[in-house]
Formats: C-alpha cells, structure tokens, sequence
C-alpha cells in the first residue's frame, strides 16, 4: 500500500515539476512580496511634498520654512501667492498638505502671543493626513523650542520609553509572520483546492475513483506534494526575514517548524473542503479567492490592527485561522514564548483544522453524480 | 472607386461586425449559465466591499494598558485614573511587580505597560525628576509609536495639572511659556478622516481590478485546456475579433460589478461623489480594456488554468501592494514611485480618490488618463498578436 501510495505521490510531484511557469511564481511570490514588504511599502515617508502659503515673507518664517526641509521629510512643491492657489495643488495630487503662516507671525512670534500657523491636509487620504499633521506639528514645535531655549522646570516627570521585542521598529518584524502565513495559505489551500478541482473537470478524477487507491490515500497523495512545497516556501521566508531583514528567532526553531507544520495541515484540509464543494477550477479558484485569501489578509491583523476594528469585524476576525497562526508566530519568533503562553491559540487552530477535516470527510463523495 | 466595390467592402465590414457580435453573444451565455460563478462574481464582492472597507483602517483606537504601580501614593492614583478615563486605553490588570507585567505583553494580552517606580511621589515633590517608564511591545513599531505618544500625553497633561493644582507649583510653572504657536490643522475634502470615504472607492476598484483580470486570464485558457479552442481556430474568425469577443463581456461584467459598488458605497456610506461621474465611468472603460488586456495577455502564454490564476494572481498582488489603498505612494522609495506608473489599479484609486472626493476634473488626471490608455494599447496589441491560431 506504500509503494502505491509513493507512486502516487511521485506522479503529483511530476506535475508539478513539469510546469515550469507554476513552480517559478510559487518560489517567486514570497521572494517578491518580502522584498516589496520591506523596501517599498512603508509608512514612514520622507520627502513628501508640500505647499507654503507664506503671507509673512519675512526672516522668522523663511527660518521656519528652512526648518521644516531640512528635516528631509517634507520637500516644498510650491511656494503660494495667494489662497485661491491652494486648491489647484490638492486636485492634481501634487501636493499633501499646505501650510499658512499668517501675516503678523514674526512680530507675535516674538512677543509670545498666540499666533496660529493652519495646516490644510489632502484628508482623502486619512491615515497620511494623520501622520503629516502629527509630523509637522512637532517640526513647529521643535522651532519654537530651538528659538527660546526654554528655561527648565525642576518639577517635570521623565518618561522613559522603552520598545520591547523591536527597539529599531523595524516593520520587517511585523510583516515577516504575516507573509508567512499567506504564503502558506495560498499554495496550501489554494493550490490544493485546484489540482482536485482540476482532475474533476477534466474528468481524470474519475480514473482515480476507480483505482484500487482507497479514496483517502487519493487526497493524501494529492496534498503531501503541496505540503512539502508550502513547507519549503515557509522556511524561504523565514530565512530571507532571518538574513536579509535581521527578523530575530527568539524562541524555538523546531517549535517554529511544527507550528508551520499545523497551519500547513489547516490549510491544506480547508483546501480540499474547497474542493468538495466546487466543480470547476474557475468556481474553487473564487471560493478560495474571495472566502479565503482576502478576509486572511484584511481580517486576520496583518495589515489593519483587530482591535481598532467594529466589533463585528473583531469577531470575524476570531474564526480566521490565520489570525491565530500568526499570533503564534509571533510569539515564538519574536517574543520567544514557550508552550504556556500560547496554548490557547494552538488549540483553536487544531480544533480548527480537526472541524475542517471532519467536515471533508463528509463532504466528500467517491461516487459520480 | 467604384460604389459596387464600396458596397462590398461595406457589408464586408457589416458580416465581420455579425461575427463578433455572435462570439460576444456566446460569452454572455456561458457566464450567464453558469450559475456557481455568478454570485461569486456579483455578490461576493459587494459583501466583501462592506466587510472590508470597515476593517481597512490604521488608527489605534483601543490599546491594552498594564499598570505597575509600586509607589502607591496619591499621584500615582491620579494618573491611573486619569489612564482608565482616557478612551484610548483599556487597563488589563494592576499587578504588584513587573515581571508578572511583561508576562501580559508575552501573551499578548497587553500592548502596553506603564511602571510607577517606588518613590514617584517623593521624588516629584523634591524636583529631582521622577520617572516613569513605558514599556511598548513594538512588533508593530507604527502601533507601538501611537500607543506611547498616547500615554506621553496623558503624562504630560497630569504633570500640568499638578504644576496648576499645587499652590507651591504655581510660581514655578509661570516660567514655563506657555506656547505661543498654535497649529490648527483643518482636513480637506473629508474634515472627518472618515476611513471608509477614502477606502470605498479603493476597495471597489481593487477588487473590480481583481476579478476581471483572473476571470479573464482563466478564460482563453479553459477554452484550451477544454478543447474548444480548436474550434473557433477552424472558423475564419479573426484574431482580433476573438480576442474583443472575450474583451466586451467582462468589460461589461466589470462596468456592472462597479455601478453596483459604487451604489452600495453611496447608499451603506454615504461616500462622497464631487466629481463627474461620467468622467469616473470614461476612465474606468479605459482602465478595464488595459486590465482584460493583461489578462487575456496572461492567458495566452499560460498552458493550464492552474498556472495562468497564479501569474495572475502574482501580478495582482504585486498591484495591490504597490497601489497606494495601504500605504501612501508618497512614502515609497523614488524607484518604487516610478514602478506604480504601469500598475492600472494604482492609477485607478488615484482617479477614484481625485474625482469622487476632491471633484477633479479631466484636466487634473490627463496624465492618469494617458498612461492607462498606453498600457491598454500595449496589453491589447500584445494579447491580438500573442493569440495564435495555430500551434
């Protein structure tokens, strides 16, 4: 039954390996979304541009607008004569935020009395109008501060801040597990969910229900390839995190591993769930698309924070899988947790995974309709 | 020349017109047969646009605080009470020492952790600088930022209220100049920072992009795969005219998923529509031709519909990064910058955002309007000339 079930196996693996294309994007998506996770998709910004209304025009506000490029986050696009040219700049999108510094800033200035500077954000991006806002509002003040080396207060409360786990704030540290769980999730579930997908259209599954193969030795052999594959992927990722991107291993490395090993099993068993239920390639492939790979990169707190989410949304979010592998990643990769701490997760993805399986089970029929 | 040649010429041009409506005509019917896919494609989206259009948000709105509080005085107490009052933070626990603390942040059940040390009180009073530490766990370092200049700034309002409250402060705190630069910053084109205005149209467009390109890069593919290709490659059809027949139907498909999108946005959000629709409309025909393009592109090469969903699928998720829906394009590095000029969804959602938030007209996105119409002459030109029909 073995050598049967090796034959089997060893059929899949040529599949695979016999289409070039498929094995090139499947080693060449982790690669490209790591390097695109840490070289081109930050949120911290430099050189963004922006635009002066400068209704002063004398030394102290040409000081301040000095001040606010030599920072090197913002640049300035424009220098304005007059209100009415301030729209122009947000319209075309060339410019993100304008400041106004009003007419009589230098002589207030100076006689410490309340000047306003108004800063006007491009607010159709809400997040950057945030963070440009914060940004700016500390430049002025940094100014205001160098100008009047203020007299300090003895009774003043120090804080110290300390960043555990991530002192440089590096967003490698962030991104790292969340890639490694979609990357898993796409060729686990998503491939597998396929290739059964496949072999029912174009009618070969049949020849395989008529083999001698019993049925379970069928999917398991059409899924270890994958395992293997996503498995491989998984550690390509944790090792361009570990080498280029310096992302620690903190805790243990074969825990790691096993972890990885059991969100393979998930994703697997939901990708042949998919499977059972659909027909053609085209119907698994926008079931695992839609129900499966957008809400585990939206709801699983990848990208977007769970806590900052409708209520709604936080418990959608609960019965995601991937939202507890990569709480578990996390841990072990970067806070070095044992067992102890992360307990509860690794239940809630095995009890997962034993439903999903279950639910395959029954799902899945031998016979034609 | 001749008017019997024109006429020949011109029911020539009549009959090759027929084909392509008769192949336009069959697409339809499969799609519209095809009862599994048809709810995927219609409202799938429409749930998904709803669903994550909420979650798509990088403010920090509730962060799980620790307090240690090994001073036990009055101050301390103020400033614990003046956290829990604060709606940013929730307070988890109070345990007595720290290591039990850092076990919070260790399962995750803290994000944050606040040590009053021994002695605060005592030392604020004498003016010898008494300190706080916060201890953030920053594996999200934007998160972690946010989260502490939260509590810095509940720290530093309570360090005001005690230099105002306690008379003996009250000389002190005079020295101190009060700021005399006020920074009013005011948000254009959505005062509010509602999230949803600006992730709608991305989201819609996104997803719109996502769709059409893996449909139709499956299609001419299966077609293949099937053996129905032969088929039509013995029937006189034109190479042009198969692939516009494949183009129509999912240009149609996408027009309808975004008509619908941008109803349901109106209606569950209230999203804002400044601008012209019709020009929105204009621009997304051009924007779906350049994405089918690319799709039927794809499914030329490809062998098997396996391989053609993932080129699609790398590409798309090289688009959606790249878009500027999660991160600012502006925040990219200059050689990242230039690499989302040929990425049609990047061009979308700057169109999107420009015309239905900020009212723009044509004359403000003619350079979006120039580059997608090249990349649809490209695609399209390349999927006509890489369609073969003979092997």
């Amino acid at each position: 039954m073995i050598k049967i079930f090796w034959a089997f196996v060893k059929k899949e693996i040529y599949h695979i390996i016999r289409d070039r294309r498929t094995l090139l994007i499947l080693f060449g998506m982790p690669v490209v979304q790591v390097l695109l996770f840490g070289y081109a998709v930050t949120n911290e910004f430099q050189d963004t541009k922006i635009d002066i209304l400068d209704l002063s025009r004398d030394k102290v506000s040409f000081q301040l607008i000095q001040h606010i490029k030599s920072s090197g986050h913002f640049e300035i696009n424009q220098v304005l004569r007059s209100e009415q040219q301030m729209e122009q700049g947000f319209k075309e999108g060339k410019t993100k935020l304008v400041m106004i510094i009003p007419n009589d800033f230098s002589a207030n200035f100076y006689n410490k009395d309340a000047t306003v500077i108004q800063l006007i954000t491009d607010g159709s991006d809400p997040n950057n109008a945030n963070t440009l806002v914060q940004y700016a509002s500390s430049m002025i003040a940094d100014f205001q501060q160098e100008r009047f080396q203020q007299n300090t207060n003895p009774f003043q409360v120090k804080i110290e801040t300390r960043m555990l786990y991530n002192p440089q704030l590096e967003s490698a540290y962030n991104f790292i597990p969340g890639t490694i769980a979609l990357i898993l999730l796409i060729i686990s579930a998503m491939m597998t969910s396929l290739t059964i997908a496949r072999e029912k259209e174009l009618g070969t599954m049949e020849i395989l229900l008529v083999s001698p193969l019993p049925p379970l030795l069928i999917i398991l052999g059409k899924v270890t390839p994958y395992a293997i594959l996503s498995f491989i992927d998984a550690v390509l990722v944790i090792v361009l995190g570990v080498f280029v991107f310096n992302v620690p291993i903190v805790g243990s490395l074969f825990f790691l591993l096993a972890m990885c090993l059991l969100y393979v099993v998930t994703a697997l068993s939901l990708g042949t769930l998919i499977s059972t239920v659909s027909k053609t390639q085209q119907d698994a492939m926008m079931r695992s698309l839609m129900g499966l790979m957008m809400p585990s990169m939206m709801l699983s707190g990848f990208i977007f924070p769970l806590a900052s989410m409708p209520v709604i949304l936080q418990y959608l979010g609960k019965i995601i899988p991937t939202t507890y592998f990569i709480e578990i990643l996390k841990g072990i990769m970067l806070r070095g947790v044992g067992l102890n701490f992360i307990i509860f997760e690794i239940a809630v993805l095995t009890g997962m995974t034993l439903f999903f399986l279950l639910m395959t089970w029954r799902n899945f029929k031998i016979r034609l309709e | 020349m001749c008017p019997n040649f024109l006429n020949i010429q011109q029911s020539k041009n009549f009959k090759q017109m027929k084909i392509l409506g008769y192949l336009i005509q069959k697409e339809f019917i499969q799609i519209l047969r095809n009862k599994a896919l048809l709810p995927l494609m219609t409202i799938l989206p429409i749930i998904q646009l709803i669903v994550l259009s909420n979650a798509a948000s990088n403010e920090v709105k509730n962060v799980n605080i620790v307090v240690v509080d090994l001073d036990r005085s009055e101050f301390s107490r103020l400033l614990n009470r003046k956290i829990v009052a604060s709606p940013e933070f929730s307070l988890v626990a109070t345990p007595y020492n720290k290591g039990e603390a850092v076990d919070y942040i260790q399962a995750n059940k803290a994000d944050i952790i606040l040590e009053i040390p021994h002695n605060f009180e005592k030392d604020y009073l004498r003016g010898e600088q008494a300190t706080l530490q916060i201890l953030a766990n920053a594996i999200n370092g934007q998160q972690a930022t946010v989260g502490s200049g939260y509590l810095n700034s509940i720290i530093s309002s309570f360090n005001q209220e005690l230099l105002a409250e306690i008379p003996a402060f009250q000389l002190a705190s005079k020295k101190v100049s009060s700021n005399s630069i006020i920074v009013a910053s005011r948000n254009w084109y959505n005062p509010e920072l509602n999230y949803t205005d600006f992730m709608v149209p991305g989201i819609l467009a996104e997803l719109t992009a996502l769709l059409t390109i893996i449909l139709t890069a499956m299609n001419v593919v299966r077609e293949r795969e099937i053996g129905t290709i032969e088929q039509i490659n013995v029937t006189p059809i034109k190479k042009w005219q198969f692939i516009l027949g494949k183009l129509v139907p999912f240009l149609c498909v996408g027009l309808l998923l975004l008509t619908v999108g941008l109803t349901a946005g109106k209606l569950i959000f209230d999203i804002p529509m400044e601008g012209s629709l019709l020009l929105i409309f204009g621009y997304a025909i051009v924007n779906l031709i350049a994405v089918l393009g690319l799709g039927l592109l794809i499914s030329n090469f490809a062998d098997t519909q396996q391989q053609a969903i993932f080129v699609a699928f790398f590409f798309v998720l090289i688009f959606i990064l790249m878009c500027g829906l999660f991160t600012p394009i502006d925040s990219m590095p200059k050689w990242a910058q230039y690499a989302t000029i040929p990425n049609p969804l990047a061009q979308f959602i700057s169109v999107s955002r420009k015309v239905l938030m900020k009212g723009s007209g044509f004359s403000d996105i003619k350079l979006e309007f120039l580059y997608t119409f090249l990349l649809a002459i490209i695609f399209n030109t390349l999927a006509i000339w890489s369609y073969k029909k003979q092997e």
